[in-house]
């Protein structure tokens, strides 16, 4: 099994002040940058340790919100790319269908896959719901605008021979001609976010690794296996390394410590449902019966539990999270335990997409986190 | 509802009534609570309402992208069905259809009725002429639309529900960005050679009514129509008086 960091660089001193809704229509007022500079810092700082404890780097991108002052994925990757001489990278991800520059994607991945020398993996990712509105992204013609970003890119990515042109019905350029080329041939490995088993069998049609968020111990699996499933339909494999899944990890030198710095990055999760509820559902980003479901029933976010019971995840506590699968935690040997059983429950995970930092953690806890998890869980890890 | 084809799109259309005829283009929600003003136009037209393409659960052949697509679909229509004299009703995202249509060809129409239409931009670039409701929270959404009224969305059944969705999703399809307006509109206003009548709710927060008498400036022959007591879709909210308008400005 392979690891990964991934942090949001949270604007986490605004939470407060914010209250109910930490996206889209927040003043940046309440933004303080002499803060946020030290806080970009500190991040960096963390995900630049990784490169010393075997821990590869996942960044991800957000608009106008303070759960997450990345904007730009390909911003701290390029730092990162210079900083770090040995682990992977990826941009998990590059919201595509909401970037109306596909070639300025391609140029960006290529540029950072040389820098890196040839360590990028490439997401390519729908965007959560807010994010239609700051790139002002039609929310009806989204899919098909990814797919056509998708398409476009990849090509743009591996033609080596001058120009083409492109004349789609989203995207039109006269000359499509990106330099540098990448440094992995044929490109970097791509990867995608899913939260369905619908969406997992788009990744597993095309054979992409996939990265599950936060789907916890009961929708997971049926997530793998709709992967699974589409790869085999496609007469692909599907190896273990192409399951990804995205958990808040709280290591410590007792369960105690491991809970507690849990706790704090799930502040992480707790805050995600902190978004005004006409945000939630772009017109056609999801299909019209689960609107018209919610229309109906707008109730609050429940993660399920084993039990069959569920709780709202603005207020889970640890232990809610740690049964749902959405958290990982406790001392080396029981993070090692919960790993393992999640592995063989959804039939072999190769990516563990560790969020060691998020929420309220400190600087200095989580680099004990992510020291004590290279050193005492890593190692273990591998033989999975 | 019988559905036929024109310029190879399934149409769902409802022919309704006798008189003289009436193309009444839809706006983009709450079709079922239009349905008594539907049956009040029939009273005195022969009225033939299509369902737009996507708002009725289909998706549109791909080149179909925008309102000047369905402008010339409803032109095609008129053709085909060869109706002449035609009064042209348009509300809200209809009547954005309506002027689209009428600034390329009036010539099977009588005249152009348009309840609170979308569609042109007036104002500058950093003012809404039309209340961006999709980052708006119901409750605004609602003010922002009815003046007296208050629709429960708990109260739709689930067909009304999805068609709600469906509505919405559309409504995007055709008009997200530039928001809910085509930019070269405006400039095309004076080929509009029928008699116009803007009919408007006094209370709209949807497109205010002095966008409507700024719009109705703009138009060769225009009379504007203010409706108290009514926000967007004073065909709901003021149904008799909302007829009263259509009868007047027939002549009626």
């Amino acid at each position: 099994m392979k690891v990964w960091h991934f942090s949001e660089m949270a604007y986490h001193p605004a939470w407060e002040e914010l209250g109910a809704s930490l996206r889209n229509t927040i003043p940046s007022s309440v933004y303080d940058p002499k803060v946020g500079a030290d806080l970009y810092h500190r991040y960096l700082d963390e995900w630049a340790l990784c490169d010393e404890l075997g821990i590869n780097i996942m960044v991800n991108e957000h608009h106008t919100t303070a759960t997450c002052a990345t904007s730009v994925c390909t911003i701290p990757m390029a730092i990162l790319a210079r900083e770090t001489k040995k682990v992977r990278l990826l941009c998990l991800g590059m919201p595509i269908a909401n970037r109306m520059d596909a070639v300025r994607v391609a140029e960006e991945y290529a540029m950072l896959d040389v820098i890196s020398r040839g360590r990028l993996e490439m997401g390519f990712v729908k965007g959560a719901p807010f994010e239609v509105w700051p790139a002002n992204s039609n929310p009806a013609t989204l899919m098909e605008r990814f797919w056509e970003a998708h398409d476009l890119i990849l090509k743009a990515l591996t033609t080596h021979d001058g120009p083409f042109n492109w004349e789609g019905k989203h995207f039109h350029y006269r000359q499509v001609n990106v330099w540098p080329r990448p440094y992995q041939f044929p490109h970097p490995p791509i990867w995608m976010t899913v939260m369905s088993p619908g969406s997992a069998a788009e990744a597993g049609s095309r054979g992409y690794s996939i990265a599950s968020l936060n789907t916890g111990y009961l929708r997971t699996p049926e997530i793998f296996e709709g992967y699974r499933k589409a790869a085999t339909d496609a007469g692909r494999e599907a190896p273990t390394e192409r399951f990804g899944y995205l958990a808040i990890v709280g290591v410590g030198d007792t369960d105690e410590e491991g809970k507690r710095r849990a706790d704090q990055i799930l502040d992480y999760s707790r805050t995600t449902p902190r978004a005004a509820s006409q945000f939630w559902f772009p017109p056609g980003y999801t299909s019209n019966e689960i609107t018209a479901q919610m229309l109906h029933n707008r109730g609050p976010n429940m993660i399920p539990l084993r039990n069959g019971g569920q709780f709202e995840m603005q207020f889970g506590t640890v232990d809610e999270f740690i049964d749902a699968g959405v958290a990982f935690a406790g001392t080396p040997d029981t993070v090692f335990e919960q790993i393992k059983e999640f592995h063989q429950h959804v039939g072999g995970l190769g990516q563990l997409l560790m969020m060691a930092q998020g929420g309220h953690i400190s600087h200095d806890d989580t680099v004990s986190n992510l020291r004590l998890f290279s050193k005492e869980v890593l190692p273990r890890l591998s033989d999975l | 509802m019988k559905r036929i084809s024109v310029a190879g799109i399934e149409l769902d259309i409802d022919i309704r009534g006798n008189g003289p005829p009436m193309l009444y283009l839809h706006p983009e929600h709450y079709a079922h609570l239009h349905e008594p003003f539907i049956n009040k136009l029939a009273e005195h037209w022969r009225v033939f309402v299509p369902r737009h393409p996507g708002f009725d659960g289909r998706w549109p052949p791909s080149q179909f992208q925008n309102v000047g697509d369905l402008s010339y679909l409803y032109l095609d229509l008129l053709d085909q069905i060869d109706l002449v004299e035609v009064t042209l009703l348009g509300a809200s995202f209809g009547g954005w259809i309506s002027l689209e249509m009428a600034v390329r060809n009036t010539t099977r129409l009588k005249s152009l009725e348009l309840i609170a239409p979308l569609g042109v931009k007036l104002g500058d670039r950093e003012k809404f002429d039309f209340a961006d409701l999709s980052a708006l929270p119901d409750d605004e959404v609602a003010s922002a639309l009815f003046s007296e009224t208050f629709v429960d969305l708990g109260k739709f059944n689930e067909t009304q529900l999805l068609g709600v969705a469906q509505d919405r999703q559309f409504l995007a399809y055709y008009g997200w960005k530039p928001h809910l307006h085509n930019p070269s509109l405006a400039y095309w206003l004076h080929r509009i050679d029928v008699p116009i009548r803007l009919i408007w709710g006094q209370n709209d927060g949807y497109v205010k009514s002095d966008y409507g008498l700024y719009l109705a400036e703009r138009l060769r022959d225009a009379e504007f129509c203010a409706i108290p007591g009514a926000g967007h879709y004073p065909q709901i909210e003021k149904l008799d008086e909302t007829i009263s308008a259509l009868l007047v400005a027939a002549g009626g």
